[in-house]
């Protein structure tokens, strides 16, 4: 093929495209607009051509880079890879402690009671129960859950949001605010997650939170899921909180204004102590901040009539933003509260997901908790009766003992009992081996007839990323006084531990006073 | 001592029936007296009045009844006069006493009597391929005009907020604004959608209820005068036909075995065990449901919880870690994104039911490993629901059991919405697809939605619920459940397999597939846009316009029928829409009511939209098989070419029994 035949194919070619181009509809824009923008000088057309290119470039690209990390694999190559890959089992074994304990698990055989009869058919004393008053025995209670039972149904079927909540459901919550004097009140399904729920519907990303080392694992919980900046004070300690209030607010004093919390507890989970509530109604009062009071453990416990923290260091409970409680334990309910302000609690109903998304309280629940609150505010007595038994047990255990001490307030009838601090020093024992020993105090004293247990929240504790590492928990046993003992029943139950603690104690396997910490 | 346990059952069936009536009765109106603490209507006070005094009545042996005047012929040596409507063949005739006749009204009015053993279908998969659910559009006419309401609202939300916030009711911005140093309470950002969306419907959401959410709901009447901000109850009562809880087998009653077995259950166990259950928690009932549970699902092992919130949140930290991918369908429920996010674990999802984007994410996740490092992940966890509580759809269980053993991954099954309401037997999704429960890693479900009780459950081969047990943060400080809940399981798990009164298990299952199809058949036909699969019991009917959610709601409430309406956030923002939730305590006629107003309100409010290609067509002529239809088309270039279903309420009516049992079209 010679030139000539060339140029004249090529022109063809030309004219051909150029014929269907300007066919396509548009195109005389098209080439008016370049010769418009071209006005000879090609550099602009170039730079409008780099524009066109990159904005095609940029609407197929997607919106962020998912692949920067990605290597390029053939379909065989993944093949492969997906026939290699052996995933980790779905759980680990069990550990040895977690099989004994699995083992010795107490399984009761009818009622929780004071009293309590094992599956293996021996009755003990029952000091395992959150079931300080007695209330689960209380006949005329069961007998207005069976009524309403006679009329709800057990279930209602459905969350609160969608024809869930029943009238039962509102006297409820009306009957708790009235309690504590509080505007308003939520009623949870569970107690356990109520906390959990409450801090992420009100804390959010770059709010800033202070929460005392010692929180239990459902707050820890919370904080995780709210995403906020969570700072750490000294556990109970309102000097260390005042200092990192005020960092916080120094911090902050450029920045836009953002949502500040303390989260705390009203009678600790962990270590069973108390807050000074009007410190820390003055420091928050002082440094703007809002106050989340767990009270879990101290609501029904604390204070004449069991309001809780508020009444037994008389603080007006309008004080305290959040009140968070709970309704299944010594009220032998079921679920949580959280009760504040109006719009505190309205702001829930939408927000908090285990209210949200879940179904609502059974009503039988709902009239057992209207009822035991009924019982605590016309009989305050039953609150003394169990108050004058703590301190019958605490004389047992707590200056008797040589090996453990109580660190829990004096109005807590869940005793926490730690290992003495020298008793730990001069036998180097570790967490682990505090929980040896502690497991096996608690096996001993059922052995002797007395069912207590121990604290064990620190290995699900110790996997939260974002508790403060600088606090460890103690190992704890937990013994928990009920008024439906006598006294003295309680004096030989208390004597019954403290041999058994003392028993275990003395094993010499228990006394590593001589092996070198080396080993 | 199981023995002694299922006691209470035993008596409760052959024990005579007047004598436990009657004890039951009085207990009944005390319970009314002391639960209307709110609002005693003066209706139901006399009501009360009447009862007692029939009650009366029946306590004096020696009064003669209302029956006596009437000729009986006594059979068997059963005294005459006492009133034994169970037991029929004692007497020829008698005529129910006022008495048993309300009683009878209120258990029909929880549980609505079977009218014809044509109402049963047993809901299965007969083995073909689960088909993608269809999603059928309206014309973009509403698609656009959704868009403008929305905007519309958003518009003149903002105007509001502009001057309220200037002008207005202090007291209504006050947790807005930043005030005496304290940041504002709720963001303006966050809180907007509830201020100025959802307050305008507010009235439909949470509508206080009263007695048993069983057939029919009754509902407190309350008003409001200042739009939804506070109401005021008017002491009335409404009962409406309950199209909204989740009481898929009916088991929501206050009479009956199961209500029987808890009453006995709460004089001996008492209200609570106040302990969660690795301290002193687990009595000899628990261990007792947790077995019944695992035989039930098919595993060999379960443990129970108290909230099936919960369930969820405090198993995924139990499972999975740092390291560990969970892959989770996008319409995954709320506690299965808190548990995930807690976990720790990292998170991807795949399309809604799209198993070839779920195959993409796994191939792309096992071959990249780790982001950044590569290493390869330690487990990987695919999460699917059983049944899809927004959308009626069930996940395609064979093909991910396809993938699991090409893959490798572990699966977490939650039935929350399924168990009990799918499957011939109702265990929920494998025993639809007929899959061994083996299979899958973890079953988890709720007690709160089949079973009329609360909690959840989590099923597993037992090494592993083992180690869940010292792990699971709910079970070693969350409360364990109560006595109470733990019999209402017992119970209604053992009606369901039948070991309780055989027999009504069985048609309690066949009944509410029964409905769910003939229900859902009906909507298409009628011209309606329905989501889900067909034996699905969740029936979703699209609105689209977020001001037919109120006016919907309304129309239905006027002809007494409570229905959820759910709209942005809960769906997205485009299919707002209804929800019927259909039950096997609901009846044929029930779901018939249920269609005629339908009907009425689809024509008012303008929502018969579908186009025919996800079903309600005509049905074939005789003789004429889906096979040769298809040909017949094929042949007449008729392929694809669907007409829109507009039927006629009395055809959907005259035809909807017998189709039902069909395959769908």
């Amino acid at each position: 093929m010679d030139l000539h035949e060339l140029q004249t194919q090529i022109t063809l070619w030309r004219d051909e495209a150029t014929y269907a181009f300007q066919k396509v509809p548009g195109s005389a824009v098209l080439i008016r607009y370049v010769r418009s923008s071209y006005q000879n000088d090609p550099v602009r057309s170039a730079l409008e051509l780099v524009l066109v290119i990159f904005v095609i470039h940029y609407l197929f690209a997607p919106s962020y880079s998912t692949k920067k990390n990605e290597i390029k694999l053939t379909e065989a190559e993944i093949d492969e890879l997906v026939d290699e890959w052996v995933p980790e089992p779905l759980v680990a074994p069990q550990t040895a402690l977690e099989e004994a304990e699995a083992e010795r698990l107490p399984v009761l055989l009818g009622p929780t009671a004071p009293k309590s009869k094992l599956v293996n058919g021996k009755t003990v004393t029952n000091l395992a129960s959150y079931n300080f008053y007695n209330l689960n025995a209380n006949d005329q209670i069961k007998e207005k859950a069976i009524q309403t039972l006679r009329t709800y149904g057990v279930g209602p079927c459905g969350p609160p949001q969608f024809y869930g909540t029943q009238d039962v459901h509102m006297k409820t919550e009306a009957d708790i605010s009235s309690y504590l004097g509080t505007e308003g009140c939520i009623v949870y399904a569970q107690a356990f997650s109520t906390i959990s729920s409450v801090i992420p519907s009100f804390c959010k990303r770059r709010d800033v939170i202070l929460a005392d080392q010692a929180v239990n694992y459902a707050i820890l919980k919370g904080l995780q899921a709210s995403r906020s900046t969570v700072y750490w004070y000294k556990h109970g300690d309102m000097e260390d909180l005042e200092r990192v209030m005020k960092k916080v607010v120094q911090d902050q004093s450029r920045k836009q204004l953002t949502r500040r919390f303390i989260v705390t507890e009203g009678l600790f989970e962990t270590t069973g102590d108390s807050n000074d509530l009007p410190k820390l109604i003055e420091l928050k009062e002082k440094y703007k901040f809002r106050l989340i009071l767990d009270e879990t453990w101290s609501f029904g416990v604390l204070g004449r009539t069991g309001r809780g923290l508020t009444e037994a260091q008389n603080v007006d409970s309008s004080q305290v933003d959040m009140i968070v409680g709970s309704l299944a334990g010594p009220l032998c309910a079921g679920g949580g509260f959280c009760a504040g302000a109006k719009d505190v609690v309205e702001h829930q109903r939408i927000t908090a997901a285990s209210y949200t998304f879940s179904a609502a309280l059974p009503a039988m629940m709902a009239v057992t908790a209207s009822e035991t609150l009924n019982v605590l505010q016309s009989n305050p007595e039953i609150l003394q009766q169990c108050r004058e038994n703590i301190k019958t047990m605490k004389a047992q255990l707590d200056p008797r003992s040589d090996w453990v001490t109580c660190s829990s307030a004096p109005d807590n009838p869940v005793m926490m009992l730690v290992i003495k601090p020298e008793v730990v020093k001069s036998r180097r024992l570790t967490i682990q081996d505090q929980e040896r020993i502690l497991q096996e105090c608690v096996d001993e004293a059922l052995a002797n007839g007395v069912l207590i247990t121990r604290l064990k929240s620190r290995p699900i504790m110790d996997d939260i990323g974002t508790r403060d590492k600088t606090w460890t928990l103690q190992p704890a046993l937990k013994v928990c006084v009920t008024s439906g003992l006598s006294k003295k029943e309680t004096e030989k139950a208390g004597t019954t531990i403290r041999h058994a603690i003392t028993k275990v104690m003395t094993r010499k396997t228990n006394s590593k006073l001589a092996v070198p910490a080396a080993a | 001592m199981p023995r002694k346990l299922s006691n209470p059952f035993a008596n409760s069936a052959n024990m005579p029936q007047s004598e436990r009536t009657g004890e039951r009765r009085l207990s009944q109106s005390k319970g009314n007296r002391l639960t209307h603490f709110f609002s005693s209507s003066p209706k139901n006070k006399d009501h009360l009045s009447a009862q007692q005094s029939l009650l009366a009545m029946h306590a004096s042996p020696h009064m003669p009844s209302p029956s006596m005047s009437l000729p009986t012929i006594s059979l068997s040596t059963a005294t005459a006069g006492e009133p034994n409507t169970d037991e029929s063949p004692t007497t020829l005739f008698k005529p129910p006493t006022e008495a048993e006749s309300e009683k009878q009204r209120r258990m029909d009015a929880q549980f609505g009597p079977i009218n014809s053993p044509n109402h049963r279908y047993v809901s299965k998969s007969h083995g073909e391929k689960l088909p993608p659910p269809v999603i059928d559009e309206p014309p973009y006419y509403f698609l656009l005009t959704t868009y403008i309401s929305y905007l519309i609202l958003i518009a003149l939300g903002h105007t509001r907020d502009y001057f309220g916030k200037r002008f207005g009711n202090k007291k209504h911005y006050a947790s807005l604004k930043a005030h005496n140093g304290y940041a504002p309470l709720n963001d303006d950002f966050d809180n907007f959608y509830v201020r100025r969306l959802k307050m305008r419907l507010d009235d439909c959401f949470a509508r206080p209820t009263t007695g048993v959410p069983g057939r029919f709901i009754t509902l407190i009447d309350r008003k409001s005068t200042d739009y939804n901000r506070s109401y005021e109850y008017t002491g009335t009562f409404t009962e409406t036909l309950n199209m909204s809880s989740y009481n898929y087998l009916g088991f929501a009653q206050s009479e009956g075995p199961c209500a029987d077995a808890v009453e006995t259950c709460v004089r001996r166990y008492g209200l609570s065990s106040a302990s969660p259950r690795a301290d002193s928690g687990t009595s000899d009932l628990t261990l007792q449901v947790e077995q019944e549970t695992a035989n039930f699902i098919g595993k060999p092992a379960a443990m129970v919880f108290s909230m099936g919130f919960v369930t969820n949140a405090s198993s995924f930290p139990a499972l999975v870690s740092k390291g560990c991918l969970i892959i989770s369908d996008e319409l995954n429920h709320a506690s299965i994104r808190f548990g995930a996010r807690l976990s720790g674990a990292m998170i991807q999802s795949f399309k809604h039911n799209d198993m070839v984007d779920l195959e993409k994410k796994l191939r792309l996740a096992i071959s990249q490993g780790q982001p950044r490092t590569h290493r390869p992940w330690k487990k990987i966890l695919v999460v699917v629901e059983g049944l899809y509580s927004m959308e009626g759809t069930m996940c395609d269980l064979p093909v991910i059991l396809e993938l699991k053993k090409k893959y490798k991954f572990n699966l977490f099954v939650d039935e929350a919405h399924s168990i009990g309401a799918l499957g011939p037997r109702g265990r929920g999704v494998c025993d639809y697809f007929g899959v061994d429960p083996s299979e899958i890693d973890i079953l988890m479900g709720t007690f709160t939605k089949s079973f009329g009780a609360n909690g959840g459950y989590i099923a597993a081969d037992k090494h592993i619920i083992d180690k869940l047990r010292a792990t699971n943060a709910a079970t070693m400080l969350g409360e364990s459940p109560t006595p109470a809940v733990l019999m209402q399981i017992l119970a209604s798990l053992r009606i369901i397999d039948g070991q309780l009164i055989p027999g009504q298990g069985e048609e309690r299952l066949q009944r509410i597939a029964f409905n769910s199809r003939y229900l859902r058949l009906g909507l298409k036909r009628l011209g309606f846009i329905v989501y889900g699969h067909d034996d699905s019991p969740i029936i979703p009917v699209v609105l689209y316009h977020p001001a037919k959610l109120p006016a919907f709601s309304h129309e239905m409430l006027k002809r007494n029928i409570s229905v959820v309406v759910v709209g942005y956030p809960a769906t997205p923002l485009i299919s707002a829409r209804a929800r019927f939730c259909v039950s096997a305590a609901h009846t044929k006629e029930d779901m018939d009511r249920l269609l005629a107003a339908c009907d009425e309100i689809g024509d008012i409010l303008q929502l018969k939209y579908s186009t025919g290609i996800a079903g309600g067509a005509e049905p074939l002529p005789e003789g004429v098989t889906p096979e040769t239809e298809a040909e017949w088309r094929k042949a007449n270039g008729l392929e694809g070419v669907v007409k829109a279903p507009r039927w006629k309420l009395a055809d959907v009516l005259a035809r909807g029994e017998e189709d039902t049992k069909q395959r769908l079209r």
